[in-house]
């Protein structure tokens, strides 16, 4: 027996209502009802950080959660960071350093540095490192996301 | 020609769709009324089928068909999986069939295909899919495979050996009878998966009415995909494409073709509708192929100055349950042994052994990483046994640049002899010697030790056949808008194909990457291919690109040279036109071309003039590019804890001439972390059932942000002679030599306690095991 229900919730600046079962996951409302494929499932239990979004500005797990527990909340997604085809700094930063090799894990890791670096505007590498320490990418060995996450900072700070 | 991108750190084509959540992979696509499937798999590693009873599933709402092998189409019941490269030596093949027929050989091995309205349905009916098995004996451990009276790893085998080859050169007995010293190790490797961040997949749409099967795959070469579907299917070559999209990460196993392709493919067709298939991550541990175990019981002998006689031993491989790539696996460890180093006399054989577990395949650097980790493990004993610095060991004993190109005197597994042919192995390893320091290393690591504190210093030096053939193809087509297009079988999964190739292919029209296309994985653009494994696309496709350009722009340049009537020598193509040179402006667009090389519908062509801007080009190269590496660590070890820190990590590298410096760093740090997991984290644990323990990134850890340290690169630019361009592969050079730079950084820092390390990965539970055995060693 399906357990539906309805839920309003707002992605990327968008209201969306939808019917959905109880158990359908937030990474699969928001890929398969919204069309939204951008967030990605690498693991499906809460380890690789592929399909980090953000609930109410706070970085989640889309594959831990389910879309029923974001009814009235907004959401933000990797497709919602650039405006008007405009990139965002950080978005920028990951193009200029090669901070992305195949792209797969580049969304998750976009949305919770996004997060990092409201908290924490000027961190140190090993702050990044240890920040980063919840996504795995297994392409680039790190390094160049690292820098671009420091560059972005520091472009925010003005030193750039 | 004048050379703008080629060797320039140009920003990817590729990341503005993947920055924002526009990369397109498998399970991205969604097409008009498409189902949903999942496998119902062994749990058992060795079991016989008694029955199977699929009625209570496919009897649950929105299961559209359950498929066994008995569902199968006929030639899928005929026929099994293709074997990719047989060789004389692999008397034993084994290949399973496309859903298991009487037998399962290792848990995780596809039973059935349940194909239903969607994923979750498809889960909850696999639950109810009951499959009778009769437990049979397990071949846990390829050494235990071995031992008489041990269980077969297949019913009715006389054997558990797929393949017993030796690789001999020089006379081995001469050099061990006359040693002065001869050196024995026995060594443990384990490399676990590939583990790329998005599993594999595959959508297959049979289209009942044209009879056509396009199947969307997430691979690393759509050719050789397309070539086992064709194996496995009497399905003619016009009806059948294979595409494969955005891909999330590589690293050789998506190289294969696996049994779930064809299962997909064959519910497609039992049910008219596009069938789509994405593994879940603990499938991929448990499906997708691995690297695992090998033993290598090996010894050295060497004279009294260290210079090495010979090496001789036996590597028992585990090659698990079946041999879709024969023996190409250990074939590359046994002869990559030898690496920079003058080996007069080599006897390595290779036991090939079939286990009850996943298939072994090539993971990044394929077998290699093992190898140099047996070669500089055992000079390090050399070190240690004679009192001399163990980088003044492999000083002695490097090959000499004048000595290229060099035949090591073994066979590589492309069937040619191993023959470097350019590098300059003793340079290499002083750049990295330099970088850390090394001559003040034994000063540091003393005053550490006064403060209680274990660091050590470690080499790996790395010799890697990359660009192996047998080709790649390229065609280069300028449409009649004017644009370039550059067509490849190379399929990327991250590499950067499109900006690179791009590079290559607008240095010959004078204009930016941004005017060059370059399409990838699709077999209805180009009639063969091989695939990106072994890193050798930049050799292969690389000068593919290179051949097809030029001969597009030689065309483009007589062409204008008759409408402008001067010589093709007075044109030169810049920015999308052909202009004579000086300060005339007399010029034709690229656009202007294309149509005029069309022809004119019922006018003939020009004399001595084919059809159209376009050339396809399949570079085959005449052996192998050899790269080469130097990794030096620098690791600080927890006594108390066991844990491992990297202080510093050097690498210097040379892959030959470099299209895009900042892409090739990419793919050395990149492989610089693959080797720290190798070295220190990953490990695929079996019970002795051959139950798989690890089975998700909780028991399995991949290397994270904070455990890879800062790669130092320095690179060297040998050109080498084997291709147009003078490149050679990078994609594998960071992984090979690293994790035995590391593990002999942790053993030098252990030294003091009388560790003796011979085996990777190094867990901090092994490592103060290794610690508590020293002391009782010494207190004996
Ligand atoms: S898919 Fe959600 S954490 Fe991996
Ligand atoms: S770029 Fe491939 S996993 Fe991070």
């Amino acid at each position: 027996m399906k357990d539906l229900r309805t839920i309003s919730v707002t992605v990327n600046g968008t209201p969306y209502s939808r019917e959905v079962e109880t158990r359908r996951t937030l990474a699969d409302f928001l890929r398969l009802d919204l069309k939204l494929t951008g967030t990605h499932l690498g693991c499906e239990h809460g380890a690789c950080g592929a399909c980090t979004v953000r609930v109410e500005g706070e970085a989640v797990r889309s594959c831990l959660m389910l879309a029923v527990q974001t009814n009235g909340k907004s959401v933000a997604t990797v497709e919602g960071l650039a405006k008007d085809g405009k990139l965002t700094p950080m978005q920028n930063q990951f193009w200029e350093k090669h901070g992305l090799q195949c792209g797969f894990c580049t969304p998750g890791i976009l949305m919770t540095m996004t997060e990092f670096l409201e908290e924490n505007p000027d961190p140190t590498e090993s702050e990044v490192r240890d920040a980063l320490s919840g996504n795995i990418c297994r392409c680039t060995g790190y390094q160049a996301i690292v820098d671009a996450v420091l560059a972005t900072a520091a472009q925010a700070r003005g030193e750039q | 020609m004048q050379m703008r991108s080629f060797g320039q750190s140009i920003k990817r084509k590729e990341d503005p769709a993947f920055l924002t959540g526009k990369g397109r992979y498998v399970d991205d696509i969604e097409l008009p009324n498409m189902a949903h499937a999942a496998f119902v798999r062994s749990p058992l590693a060795h079991a016989k089928i008694k029955s199977i009873d699929a009625s209570a599933a496919r009897a649950m709402d929105g299961v559209i068909a359950v498929i066994t092998y008995h569902e199968l189409p006929e030639t899928l019941r005929q026929r099994r999986l293709p074997l990719v490269v047989p060789v004389e030596s692999l008397t034993n093949p084994r290949l399973p069939y496309t859903l298991a027929r009487d037998e399962v050989c290792y848990v995780g091995e596809a039973i059935a295909i349940v194909v239903a309205e969607n994923r979750y349905i498809a889960e909850d009916a696999v639950a109810q899919v009951m499959v009778d098995l009769e437990p049979l004996g397990v071949v846990a451990d390829c050494r235990a495979g071995l031992l008489e009276g041990a269980p077969r790893s297949h019913l009715g085998a006389d054997s558990n050996i797929a393949a017993t080859m030796p690789s001999v050169t020089g006379d081995i007995d001469a050099a061990f009878s006359n040693a002065r010293h001869v050196f024995k190790e026995s060594i443990f490797q384990h490399r676990g998966g590939a583990f790329f961040m998005e599993c594999r997949g595959a959508i297959a749409h049979y289209d009942q009415f044209s009879e056509n099967l396009l199947v969307y795959v997430s691979s690393q070469g759509v050719h050789r995909i397309k070539r086992s579907f064709h194996e496995l299917f009497d399905i003619q070559d016009s009806k059948l494409r294979i595409v494969t999209p955005d891909v999330g990460g590589g690293f050789g196993p998506k190289g294969s073709y696996y049994v779930e392709y064809g299962a997909v493919a064959a519910a497609s067709m039992a049910t008219g509708r596009p069938v789509k298939w994405i593994e879940d991550r603990r499938e991929n541990f448990v499906a997708t192929h691995q690297e695992r175990d090998q033993y290598w019981d090996v010894e050295i002998a060497v004279d009294e100055n260290a210079k090495i006689l010979g090496v001789r031993g036996t590597l028992t491989h585990d090659n698990g349950a079946y041999t879709p790539w024969g023996i190409v696996l250990p074939w590359i460890s046994v002869a990559t042994v030898p690496g920079p180093y003058v080996i007069p006399a080599y006897d390595m054989t290779l036991i090939s052994v079939i286990t009850n577990k996943v298939p072994t395949t090539p993971v990044r650097g394929a077998g290699r990483p093992q190898a140099v980790f047996v070669m500089e493990r055992l000079l390090e004993r050399v070190a240690k046994e004679l009192g001399l610095d163990p980088a003044e060991v492999r000083r002695r004993n490097f090959i000499k640049p004048e000595q290229m190109p060099y035949d090591v005197g073994v066979i590589f597994r492309d069937g040619r002899p191993v023959v470097y042919d350019s590098g300059d192995y003793p340079k290499c390893q002083e750049v990295a010697l330099e970088a850390i320091n090394y001559e003040a290393f034994a000063e540091r690591q003393k005053a550490a030790l006064s403060e209680g504190r274990y660091i050590g210093i470690g080499i790996g030096n790395a010799v890697e056949a990359t660009g192996l053939g047998p080709y790649e193809g390229v065609t280069v087509r300028i449409g009649t808008n004017g644009n370039i297009t550059a067509y490849t079988g190379a399929t990327p999964q991250g590499q950067a194909h499109k900006t690179t190739l791009a590079q290559i292919v607008a240095d010959h029209f004078g204009v930016s990457i941004d005017a060059v296309t370059v399409e990838t994985g699709d077999t209805s653009n180009i009639s063969f291919g091989i695939g990106t494994f072994a890193s050798r696309t930049a050799v292969n496709a690389g000068s593919s690109a290179h051949l097809a350009g030029q001969a597009v722009a030689t065309k483009v340049r007589e062409i204008a040279a008759q409408l402008l009537e001067v010589e093709p020598d007075d044109i030169e193509l810049t920015d999308g036109v052909a202009r004579v040179k000086g300060p005339s402006n007399r010029f034709k667009t690229l656009r202007e071309l294309a149509v005029y090389s069309l022809g004119k519908p019922g006018f003939s062509l020009a004399p001595g003039m084919t059809p159209g801007l376009e050339n396809t080009a399949y570079f085959t190269p005449t052996q192998s590019s050899y790269a080469n590496g130097t990794s030096v660590a620098e690791v600080e070890v927890d006594v108390e804890t066991g844990r491992v820190h990297i202080n510093r990590l050097v690498m210097s590298h040379d892959c030959g001439r470099v299209i895009n410096p900042m892409v090739v760093d990419g793919q050395v740090v990149g492989g610089v972390a693959h080797g720290v997991g190798n070295a220190l984290f990953e490990r695929m644990v079996h019970d002795d059932q051959a139950q798989p323990l690890s089975t998700n990134f909780g028991e399995y850890m991949l290397p994270l942000a904070a455990d890879v340290p800062r790669v130092e690169i320095h690179h060297q630019e040998t050109a080498s002679p084997n291709n147009p361009l003078g490149v050679k592969g990078a994609g594998e050079g960071g992984t090979i030599p690293t994790i035995v730079a590391i593990v002999n950084a942790v053993a030098n820092a252990l030294a003091p306690l009388g560790v003796h390390i011979a085996e990777a990965p190094l867990s901090p539970q092994r490592i103060i095991q290794l610690i508590d055995e020293a002391k009782a060693r010494s207190v004996a």
